[in-house]
């Protein structure tokens, strides 16, 4: 098991170099003036821009900068945004309410997919599964935006029952509707990953003994066939993760919420790179530690691996 | 995985079957032979199987028209209406549907009905182009690292790794920030840059659970050449879930760029795109909301039918869900 | 037949003669997008207490279906049980509800499966899957149930048990994973035990000390065995009586000795004849002509009769065989049984 992480952790590290250089790539090097991306819509004074080019270094070659840029995110020093405030505390500012959406949609997600997907698994073929299904199948095919923009309409405007944006402090009562929004859409894939798990494990060989071992049905679901059937679910998880961060940017919009989103957002309007480019590089990072974390889940939950 | 040495029904007296088999039968079909004399025969059963198999499922069926009449409506939209979408009128500023304009019309007065129609054509297109490129880069990569293993394997997967760490809507809203200028091209190029990972994983992993069977063995022990196994023998066979997944896929593009064109970073406001119209909606979804429900459903109705038809496709190509 | 009583292990004493375990004329289809398949077309045989019953058939034959049936596991939709009783010392084990069939399993009947990598959980270790049977169905704890699954694993002889309890299924060679099905089936000491193939998967030489544990086990609890196979040479070995089924029917039924000896059923005498023999080398090997049926669409009259070398039209294609009475211990579902037995068992071949 120990081996096992210990490999983990270490193709985690090229990764995550190849990944801060792929974006460092996309951000420096390509056309357009990065200079110009700092003064945003505004003229830029040349000797301003002279002035700026040197204290960023953007006259050094581009290895250089990217060391620059290294060193930037393991100090955890991001630079300032144009109104002068450090990126790090808008991040710290930012950060937080951001999780509290996530965490939201990761719960919505994870109870009622999987409760849902269990019962359409043990009921495969069913009325009940085919709705199911369909309704799945729906919901992927709405983009995310539109599912905001009904349901707060809907449930924060037509039915005034959640409000419909969100206040500066974003309170958990705030944010339950956009959480909801935001795992919509996972909760659909969630949905139909234990669905399958289920329905599949449910003709397994080690369900039929259970049965015959005279386990009561409820235990052989609980206790055989869920262990075995989530292990594909857990793994989407993670990759859900990523996709719960793009969905974030779209949920904040509409609804207003103060997160980590929204700021990429407005300083993508301000073209304001800086900030950009730093919160999409600490974004990552998580992403690259949630499918860590998921992947030494995978080996508890499945001991096969572990002794690989 | 498809095995292409699954057994071939034998000389039954008047349907003499194994019994256990019954259910696995190709629907009665007594195919008993190569259907052609060279080495890609068995395959091609397991495809003309499925296509069996797929011309009775209504949803294949309904999903294939649905999109037939979509690229229809994408390549020529005049066919269906006279109205120009651009041509824009603030006097019907958000009328509701009427006899001349059956979608009604938006803020800016212009004809919905013509947008909806005209729209296709960009979200469809960047559907089919970004899953041919991720299919083509991340396809031909996957094969490559599934089929030489070793070194070259390794390096492949971490350099697709590194793409993969970045989530597609987050990297596609990072690299189109930074291009000064944005078009169909530069939305296809960012989406396939990072939605190429993707695929190489699919293909990889079909490729190695290909590349160890028999039949494998058997071309090369036959003196077949890499580049023969690789095309003739493996790709056919590990093609399947790839093109799944690309069918799904072009459907969740379509989505990912409709919700880039929302954020203000995907196609430009000059052409005329569903995910734009929506976006633009927005401000009016309580006064006028038929000028967000008609670019709305067009698109997920898109979506809904590329989504529909991998499933089908999947559907009918995996054995086990017989 | 002697008075005497058996113990069967649990305080509850069974007259020696009588059946554990009686089926009569059970019937199971299977409704397929094909057709309706009768998989089992009134079987009926019975289980002794200390005796081993084997049932002999290839794949389709609807032996290890038969097996489910008893045990209620059956796969329904798409089996379905459409007749027939299984009588378990009286009682009628098809009339139960699921969950009063629920304590009858894995107390009072238990059974072993072929596959053991794929029938045993792979996510939990084996002591855990042994426990399970004291902790649900006694309420032992979960230290005293480790305990005694370590006692099982020790008399089914698995060395080292102590050290591997902990361990996980695919961390066992395959004669030890066998031997914990066997262990998990025998925990709560039930009355009948059945075997489903549970030497088919594995090498020859790990087949005998399976085979023999089994019999050791059997001889020290008194149960009845039921041991499903197709293998003629295992059966030889371990079986006081044997059922042969072919295309969901019971064929021929005699004890041990007397297949060997004397089979009665053309098919029963074809696949004795199909063994390889060391000492006929160079003749061509013998082998029944054909494939089994397709249950959806049986023959008419006897099941076997386009592969059989006794068959006349008039009754074979017209009429189905019931069990005839070949003495008071044999039967055999064939027209013309008389010609079988006692001929010569190799002409037709």
């Amino acid at each position: 098991m120990g081996r096992y992480v210990l490999r983990r952790l270490l193709q985690m590290i090229p990764v995550f170099i190849g990944a801060t250089l792929l974006i460092f790539l996309m951000v420096r090097a390509l056309p357009g003036d990065p200079v110009a991306g700092l003064f945003g819509e505004r003229a830029a004074d040349p000797a301003v821009v002279a002035q700026l080019r040197e204290e960023y270094g953007l006259d050094e070659p581009l290895w250089k900068q990217y060391l620059l840029y290294m060193q930037g995110i393991l100090t955890l020093d991001f630079g300032q945004t144009f109104s002068g405030r450090e990126v790090t505390d808008v991040l710290a500012q930012a950060f937080p309410v951001t999780v509290r959406l996530a965490l939201v949609a990761f719960a919505f997600e994870i109870v009622i997919g999987i409760a849902v997907g269990l019962v359409a698994g043990l009921r495969r073929g069913t009325v009940f599964d085919g709705t199911v299904l369909a309704a799945t199948l729906v919901v992927i095919s709405i983009p995310i935006f539109v599912i905001g923009f009904v349901m707060q309409f809907i449930v924060g405007i037509k039915l005034g029952i959640l409000s419909p944006t969100v206040s500066a402090q974003a309170p958990w009562k705030d944010l339950l509707l956009p959480g909801v929004v935001l795992g919509s859409l996972s909760v659909a894939y969630v949905m139909r990953l234990t669905r399958t798990a289920v329905a599949e494990n449910l003709r397994a060989d080690y369900v039929r003994t259970a049965t015959a071992k005279g386990l009561p049905r409820q235990r052989v679901v609980t206790v055989h066939l869920l262990r075995n059937s989530l292990i594909p679910v857990v793994t989407f998880l993670g990759y859900d993760l990523g996709a719960l961060m793009g969905g974030a940017i779209v949920t904040e919009r509409i609804f207003n919420v103060p997160g980590v989103g929204f700021t990429i957002v407005r300083a993508i309007g301000l073209r304001e790179s800086v900030t950009v480019v730093s919160f999409v590089t600490i974004l990552v990072i998580v992403y690259l530690l949630a499918n860590l974390i998921v992947d030494l889940l995978y080996a508890v939950l499945d001991p096969r691996i572990r002794y690989a | 995985m498809p095995d292409p040495s699954s057994p071939l029904p034998g000389p039954g007296q008047g349907g003499a079957d194994k019994p256990v088999h019954i259910a696995a039968m190709a629907h009665g079909e007594t195919a008993t032979g190569p259907s052609g004399a060279d080495t890609v025969g068995k395959p091609r059963s397991l495809w003309s199987d499925a296509w069996h198999d797929l011309r009775r499922r209504p949803v294949f069926l309904l999903a294939s028209a649905l999109i037939a009449f979509l690229v229809v409506v994408a390549i020529a939209p005049g066919l269906f209406t006279g109205s120009d979408p651009t041509f824009c009128d603030l006097s019907r500023s958000n009328q509701t549907p009427s006899a001349s304009a059956p979608f009604g019309y938006n803020k800016q007065g212009c004809d919905i009905y013509a947008r909806v129609l005209y729209g296709a054509r960009p979200s469809i297109a960047v559907g089919i182009l970004v899953s041919l490129g991720a299919v083509l880069v991340g396809g031909t990569i996957g094969a490559l690292a599934g089929f030489y293993g070793g070194v070259v394997d390794s390096v492949l997967s971490r350099f697709a790794d590194v793409f993969f760490a970045i989530p597609l809507l987050l990297g596609g809203i990072v690299f189109l920030s930074v291009f000064p200028d944005r078009n169909l091209w530069t939305v296809v190029a960012a989406l396939v840059v990072l939605g190429w990972p993707q695929l190489t994983r699919i293909m990889r992993g079909a490729v190695i659970s290909v590349r160890d069977a028999d039949f494998v063995t058997a071309a090369r022990a036959l003196g077949a050449s890499n580049r023969r196994i690789l095309l003739r023998h493996i790709l056919p066979n590990a093609l399947a879930p790839v093109i799944v997944i690309a069918t799904i896929n072009l459907g969740i593009y379509i989505v990912v760029e409709a919700t880039l064109s929302f954020l203000g970073i995907g196609l430009p406001p000059t052409t005329v795109s569903w995910g734009g119209d929506i976006s633009s909606a927005q401000s009016s979804l309580r006064t006028a909301p038929h000028v967000l429900m008609f670019p709305a459903a067009a698109l997920s109705l898109t979506v809904l039918s590329f989504i529909m038809l991998g499933d089908a496709v999947r559907d009918a190509l995996d054995p086990r869900l017989r | 037949m002697s008075a005497d009583v058996l113990d069967s292990g649990e305080g509850r004493p069974v007259p020696a003669g009588d059946a554990l375990l009686q089926v009569r004329d059970l019937q199971v289809e299977f409704r397929t997008r094909d057709g309706v398949a009768k998989a089992v077309n009134g079987v009926s045989l019975d289980v002794h207490a200390g005796r081993t019953l084997a049932v002999l058939g290839e794949s389709g034959s609807g032996k290890s279906v038969t097996a489910q049936a008893v045990m209620g596991i059956l796969d329904s939709p798409p089996g379905f049980v459409t007749g027939g009783q299984v009588l378990f010392e009286g009682t009628d084990l098809l009339q139960l509800s699921s969950r009063q069939m629920q304590r009858f399993r894995g107390e009072r009947i238990a059974m072993v499966f072929q596959d053991a990598l794929s029938a045993l959980n792979p996510v939990y270790s084996v002591g855990f899957q042994i426990a399970e049977m004291f902790r649900v169905h006694l309420g032992t704890s979960r230290r005293e149930g480790m305990a005694k699954a370590l006692e099982l694993m020790e008399r089914v002889r698995i060395p080292a048990a102590k050290e591997r309890l902990k361990n996980y299924p695919h961390q066992f060679s395959g004669g030890m994973r066998q031997r914990i099905m066997i262990a998990i089936a025998l925990a709560l000491d039930p009355q009948v035990l059945i075997a489903d193939e549970p030497t088919t998967a594995l090498d020859v030489t790990v087949q005998a000390q399976i085979m023999a544990l089994l019999a050791d086990l059997q001889r020290e609890s008194g149960m009845g065995l039921i041991l499903i196979t197709h293998d003629l040479g295992v059966v030889a070995d371990v079986a006081d009586d044997i059922v042969v089924m072919y295309a969901g029917k019971v064929v021929e039924r005699a004890p041990v000795h007397d297949i060997y000896a004397d089979p009665a059923h053309p098919y029963t005498e074809g696949l004795l004849a199909s063994i390889p023999r060391v000492d006929r080398k160079g003749q061509d090997l013998a082998a029944i002509k054909g494939l089994p049926p397709n249950l959806t669409r049986l023959p008419s009259g006897c099941p076997f009769h386009p592969r059989c070398p006794y068959r006349r039209d008039d009754p074979c294609t017209t009429e189905e065989p019931p069990l005839y009475e070949v003495s008071s211990e044999r039967g055999s579902a064939c027209h013309f049984w008389d010609e079988v037995v006692g001929g010569d068992h190799r002409a037709k071949w």
